[in-house]
């Protein structure tokens, strides 16, 4: 199979896959306690990291954008120029990055042990569809909680930019404050809450396609898991260039 | 009924489920339907073909030995029973419903009426031993105070109610395959496909799997089919039948001590196809070479 029909014949599996669990919700059963696990995992479960990663991210774009910014004597606008760039762009795609690599693996590589151990199977032959079962809860919670796992890491990010700002180059906190307020627009809080809703497609549909495709044993395990968590990562970033551009068209450029 | 008096039928004589099917139609006229029919199934994956015309049945209560080499399509045949595949062509029908053309929603209801034991158990790893027993129960909504009674009975049938407790990992190769009994057979499925539930036992915990499925055959008048390349497997399913006295203990006889069994039945797969269908004795006495090697070894 030639790469463009193999690309084809990928994103045609999980598209049918996302279909099939869009299809899903409007029928029975549902299984919410396994939502609401799912949810924990993904939710509180990626929280260290994302808000950590949010922090020190926030920091450094301070660390690196103050003496530039402080040369041409608009050192005050450090707070706008942090703000709008994790609002719109770093916390989004970094919480996705992250979650990729933790909730990504997760679950192609519990998916594809699933596969190998003929667990699916055996789920089918009792009556289960593992599509309700397994895949819907982890792709609706991964839509649920990664916008709310970004708001958390912006929040950080900001908080993260304001040390640095403060402790190291001395900015006052009210300056810094007052700068985030007047640079942040609501385009920047509607696009940057909408992305990650697509992240989080993007991340359950190529997880859970790999962990159910997986073939060869346990090396097939570790290969789905690769392919799950490089292709969510490079997906993410590929649309979330194309998202921005439709943001900026739909909801107009912003300022900045 | 399952087995005949020995006074009746000589035990080396040739079994004639014509006959038996008659007698049985006569009381109930359902049993007539088989249990599992395959017509003319063929299924190869893109160059290879795995099944080539194959066409079997399963009767009521009877018990279908499946024999072949690795790789020969043997377990193929169970995946297409419960949907997991579909074939290329022909027709798979489960107590007269055809069912080769049906969705997985409709394929369900038909799951429902059968018990699959997996080859390694594939227990649900994340569950314990009574979850992994319950869990046909609990996805149909039964009541947990009526789940709890039966998964203990169940783990009382393969004698292993001490570990209703424990995780899969905590467990032996044997006791995995007892446990995937277990929960093949809650909800007491008329139909149980056995798919080589010995493959890597040591012969004792093999022997008391080949029992449980020797119980179900003549007790719970159970249609089974028993994937296998073991040929002490064909041995103890072809030649011994269980039997339960007044105080409801069960006990194991040689075919011929008393009853002869007429509700165990081989068929042997090779490239795909059926080389041979018939019974144990039927079997033995075959000139064919490839089938003296199978037995054989050499």
């Amino acid at each position: 199979m030639n790469p463009i029909t193999k690309f084809l014949f990928e994103l045609q599996e999980v598209s049918l896959l996302l279909w099939r669990v869009f299809i899903g919700l409007f029928r029975g059963p549902r299984y919410l306690d396994e939502f609401v696990k799912q949810m924990d995992i993904i939710g509180v479960g990626s929280l260290p990291i994302v808000l950590l990663t949010g922090f020190f991210t926030g920091g450094v774009l301070v660390l690196q954008t103050f003496p530039t910014l402080q040369y041409y004597g608009v050192h005050s606008e450090t707070g706008r120029s942090v703000a709008v760039s994790l609002i719109r762009e770093l916390g989004p795609v970094l919480s996705a990055l992250m979650v990729s690599g933790r909730i990504g693996a997760a679950i192609s590589a519990e998916l594809g042990s699933m596969v190998v151990s003929q667990q699916i199977d055996a789920m089918r032959a009792l009556g289960t569809d593992p599509l309700k079962k397994l895949v819907t809860p982890r792709v609706i919670a991964l839509i649920v909680m990664l916008p709310l796992l970004t708001v958390a890491a912006d929040i950080f990010g900001i908080i993260g930019g304001g040390s640095v700002a403060s402790y190291i180059y001395g900015q006052d906190h009210n300056s810094f404050i007052a700068s985030v307020r007047d640079g942040i627009a609501s385009q920047d809080l509607i696009g940057g809450t909408i992305k990650p809703f697509f992240f989080g497609l993007i991340i359950g549909g190529i997880s859970c396609h790999k962990g159910l495709s997986t073939t060869g044993g346990t090396v097939g395990v570790g290969t789905s898991t690769i392919n799950a968590v490089v292709l969510s990562s490079i997906w993410v970033i590929v649309f979330d260039f194309f998202l921005s551009k439709a943001i900026q068209s739909i909801l107009g450029q912003g300022t900045l | 009924m399952a087995l005949v008096p020995e006074q009746v039928r000589e035990p080396t004589a040739e079994p004639s489920l014509e006959e038996f099917n008659l007698e049985a139609a006569v009381d109930e006229p359902e049993r007539v339907v088989p249990a599992i029919e395959f017509r003319n199934v063929r299924l190869a994956f893109d160059d290879k073909v795995v099944l080539d015309g194959v066409s079997f049945t399963v009767r009521r209560g009877e018990t279908k030995i499946i024999l072949g080499q690795s790789g020969g399509g043997k377990s193929t045949i169970i995946r297409l029973i419960l949907g997991l595949l579909k074939p290329d062509s022909g027709e798979i029908l489960i107590d007269g419903e055809e069912i080769t053309h049906h969705s997985e929603l409709d394929m369900m209801p038909v799951r429902q009426k059968i018990g699959m034991v997996f080859q390694e158990g594939a227990l649900f790893d994340s569950l314990s031993v009574y979850e992994n027993v319950a869990y046909r129960l609990r996805e149909q909504g039964v009541d947990e105070e009526e789940i709890e009674p039966e998964v203990r009975r169940m783990l009382q049938f393969v004698a292993l109610e001490y570990a209703i407790e424990k995780m899969p990992s905590e467990l032996s190769g044997g006791m995995r395959r007892r446990v995937g009994i277990a929960r093949a057979l809650i909800g007491d499925p008329q139909i149980v496909l056995f798919d080589e539930p010995t493959a890597g036992l040591d012969p004792p915990t093999a022997r008391t799997i080949c029992e449980l499925a020797i119980e179900l055959r003549d007790l719970q008048d159970v249609s089974s089919i028993f994937v296998t390349h073991d040929m002490n497997n064909l041995r103890y399913l072809s030649s011994e039948y269980a039997v339960v006295d007044e105080e409801g203990i069960v006990s194991f006889e040689k075919e011929g001590e008393r009853l002869c069994l007429i509700n165990t039945e081989v068929l042997m797969l090779r490239d795909g196809k059926i080389n041979f269908q018939g019974t144990d004795e039927k079997l033995r006495q075959s000139s064919d070479a490839y089938i003296k090697t199978f037995i054989h070894g050499k």
